[in-house]
């Protein structure tokens, strides 16, 4: 069985810097991690490996070349091997872009079972590459994967939604995106560590390493336009009303209609 | 010259501060206090490779340098000087005398289970009247037909009684001195071994010390590890490699109790501000960040050099004597900047400034390391 998981090296902060002119995120002096629900997909595909021995897991990331850091981690986790696609006219890609890079570097790397990927990136929260990759393949996808399992040869999913989840039953070759639920992620073990530095490779694919039109790629080739970016105003501190029932309904009210509410 | 780790260094000691932040640190106080062998967190240093990672990948190991060895000791013991040591002994101790001087034999028997973290090692070298005078060995072994039979106590064995695969030194001939000393491998649940009494620790109390005794114990004669009357010369070579993995303990215990007061001063306020705004207080801040900076370059280029090849023991010596210090000289001044509050276990500092003490005592006390130092240099 061969997976693929689709990972991101994303800045590893919540208060990110943003460019106030090209309203892109400024990387620079943020330490970078490994998406945390690309692990959850990364993980969920080294558990079916400890369980089959002819289980063979890609990691692949489209991003600059210091994404290898990550892809590394990837490998000492566990990974088979990890394809970085990079390439300065990939640059600037939103997921339009992104999805049709992935979708050619997939449709190189040739048959697969399983696309895993994390339900979103913490720098984007777009939750649309995923979902994109699969239309661009023409697979199946189930999104919100909370629960995993193989039954001969159909895959059960649990799809969490909000108040609850939904049984699917998919066909491979199918694409699945992850979230915390569905595991807890392992560490690098120092044996992998090793050997992601010694016995396996980061395969560097540039644009001219896949099927894809230079115009179809990155932010050239991107439909989505940021219009301005902005850190939000922290909220002010609450009011807690005090008294009874009675008394505190009829302050609110009052507050309420000062602020033209109600 | 280079002062900069490796990329796979530098991704060890990621992976061991993730793992002991996670794993190790929410035990440390309990284990503490209950005195209490860490078996979970050691299942967990064995899945990811921890236990035995110094030895090759082809005896099962993670095929680890030793920087990187010395960076897994101090991470794990920066929140806990007990899973520090266990580590420590194990890799240091048991690994690798049988790594260095065993058959091809002796090393799938049992350097490979210890390598893949299937079984723990230990080493049994000091008695009740051979401490630092190791030469003085009492226990003795006898050769009888096909097989050894040992007889005496060993004190003070790190690992004791959680360890499955133990080396151990005897007698072959009292009348050679240190060259009648020999190496051996022992397996628990040999009859005529046992585990005696389990130290009360002033320090890394959840690490196992124990006592071992053998009772006309009987092993088969394949399990002499070297040649006879090699014995002292395994011992003191392994303890030269074991200091590397006491002085990582001890910058990681110093550097644990470093961070601790870093935080604190930050928060603590009197007069009206944050201690940490008075330069008496910075002072103490600086002088103990510099000791822990010169005691992680002395470990690293300890270790440095053993991967290397090259001769490391009095780096090793003089990396053991200044970190165990440091570690002693740091733990003491962050339970002073912690005031009242460090002296108390509501604060980790009072454990870490326990846990300092025994580094300056074994594998080799800090007169011992003087007297390596001086005999290396005054010729």
């Amino acid at each position: 069985m061969k997976i693929i998981v689709c990972v991101k090296q994303v800045p590893d902060t919540n208060e990110v810097k943003i460019d106030p002119v090209k309203g892109t995120l400024i990387r620079d002096g943020v330490p970078s991690i490994l998406n945390p629900d690309d692990k959850n997909a990364l993980e969920e595909a080294l558990k079916l490996k400890d369980q089959q021995e002819d289980i063979h897991v890609t990691v692949i990331t489209m991003g600059p070349p210091q994404a290898d850091e990550m892809l590394r981690e990837c490998l000492a986790m566990g990974a088979d091997e990890a394809i970085l696609l990079s390439d300065r006219a990939f640059a600037g890609a939103d997921t339009w872009a992104t999805s049709n890079t992935l979708a050619a570097a997939v449709r190189k790397i040739g048959a697969y079972d399983i696309i895993f990927a994390g339900r979103q990136a913490i720098d984007g929260d777009t939750a649309q590459v995923g979902p994109q990759l699969a239309e661009r393949l023409g697979i199946p996808q189930v999104s919100y994967v909370q629960n995993f399992q193989v039954q001969g040869d159909n895959i059960q999913v649990q799809r969490a939604l909000e108040d609850g989840y939904e049984v699917i039953q998919v066909k491979t070759p199918v694409l699945l995106t992850a979230i915390k639920e569905l595991n807890h992620p392992r560490y690098m073990s120092i044996g992998g560590i090793y050997d992601a530095f010694r016995s396996k490779e980061v395969k560097v694919w540039t644009s001219l390493d896949i099927q894809v039109n230079k115009d179809e790629v990155g932010l050239e080739a991107s439909p989505t336009q940021v219009k301005r970016s902005f850190t939000p105003e922290p909220k002010g501190k609450g009011i807690m009303l005090k008294g009874t029932t009675k008394e505190m309904v009829e302050q609110l009210v009052i507050n309420l209609k000062q602020k033209h509410v109600i | 010259m280079q002062f900069q780790l490796t990329r796979e260094q530098e991704m060890v000691r990621k992976m061991l501060k993730d793992f002991t932040d996670n794993e190790v640190k929410p035990l440390a106080a309990e284990i503490d206090e209950t005195e209490r062998f860490p078996m979970e967190t050691v299942e967990k240093m064995n899945r990811y490779g921890m236990m035995g990672m110094i030895v090759p990948k082809e005896y099962g190991g993670a095929g680890a340098d030793e920087i990187s060895y010395a960076i897994t000791v101090e991470e794990l013991s920066r929140a806990c000087g007990t899973t520090g040591v266990i580590c420590s002994a194990h890799n240091s101790l048991a690994c690798w005398p049988i790594l260095k001087y065993g058959t091809e034999e002796q090393k799938k028997k049992y350097l490979m289970p210890l390598a893949k973290g299937e079984k723990i090692g230990a080493f049994g070298l000091t008695e009740p009247n051979a401490g630092t005078d190791a030469a003085g060995q009492q226990t003795i072994a006898v050769l009888d037909g096909e097989e050894w039979v040992l007889n005496g106590t060993k004190i003070f064995i790190t690992n004791g009684g959680a360890a499955d695969t133990y080396v151990i030194f005897a007698m072959t001939d009292r009348s050679k001195g240190v060259k009648g000393i020999s190496a051996f491998i022992l397996e628990k649940g040999t009859p005529g071994f046992s585990i005696g009494k389990k130290e009360k620790k002033m320090g890394i109390r959840g690490s196992a010390t124990t006592e071992l005794i053998f009772e006309n114990c009987r092993i088969p004669k394949e399990n002499l590890l070297g040649s006879i009357g090699k014995g002292f010369g395994i011992a003191m070579a392994t303890l030269d490699g074991g200091r590397i993995g006491i002085a990582a303990q001890a910058l990681g215990i110093a550097q644990g109790a470093l961070d601790e007061t870093i935080k604190y001063i930050q928060q603590r306020e009197q007069f009206g501000k944050p201690i940490g705004k008075f330069q008496a207080l910075q002072f103490d801040v600086a002088d103990m960040e510099t000791k822990v900076n010169a005691a992680r370059w002395m470990v690293y280029n300890a270790a440095w050099r053993k991967s290397a090849g090259l001769s490391y023991g009095k780096e090793a010596a003089m990396a053991k004597l200044f970190a165990a210090e440091t570690a002693m000289a740091v733990t003491t001044k962050a339970v002073q900047l912690h005031g009242g509050y460090g002296y108390t276990q509501d604060y980790p500092v009072e454990r870490m400034m326990r846990d300092a003490k025994i580094t300056e005592i074994y594998e080799g006390t800090s007169e011992v390391q003087r007297m390596v130092i001086s005999a290396a240099v005054i010729k």
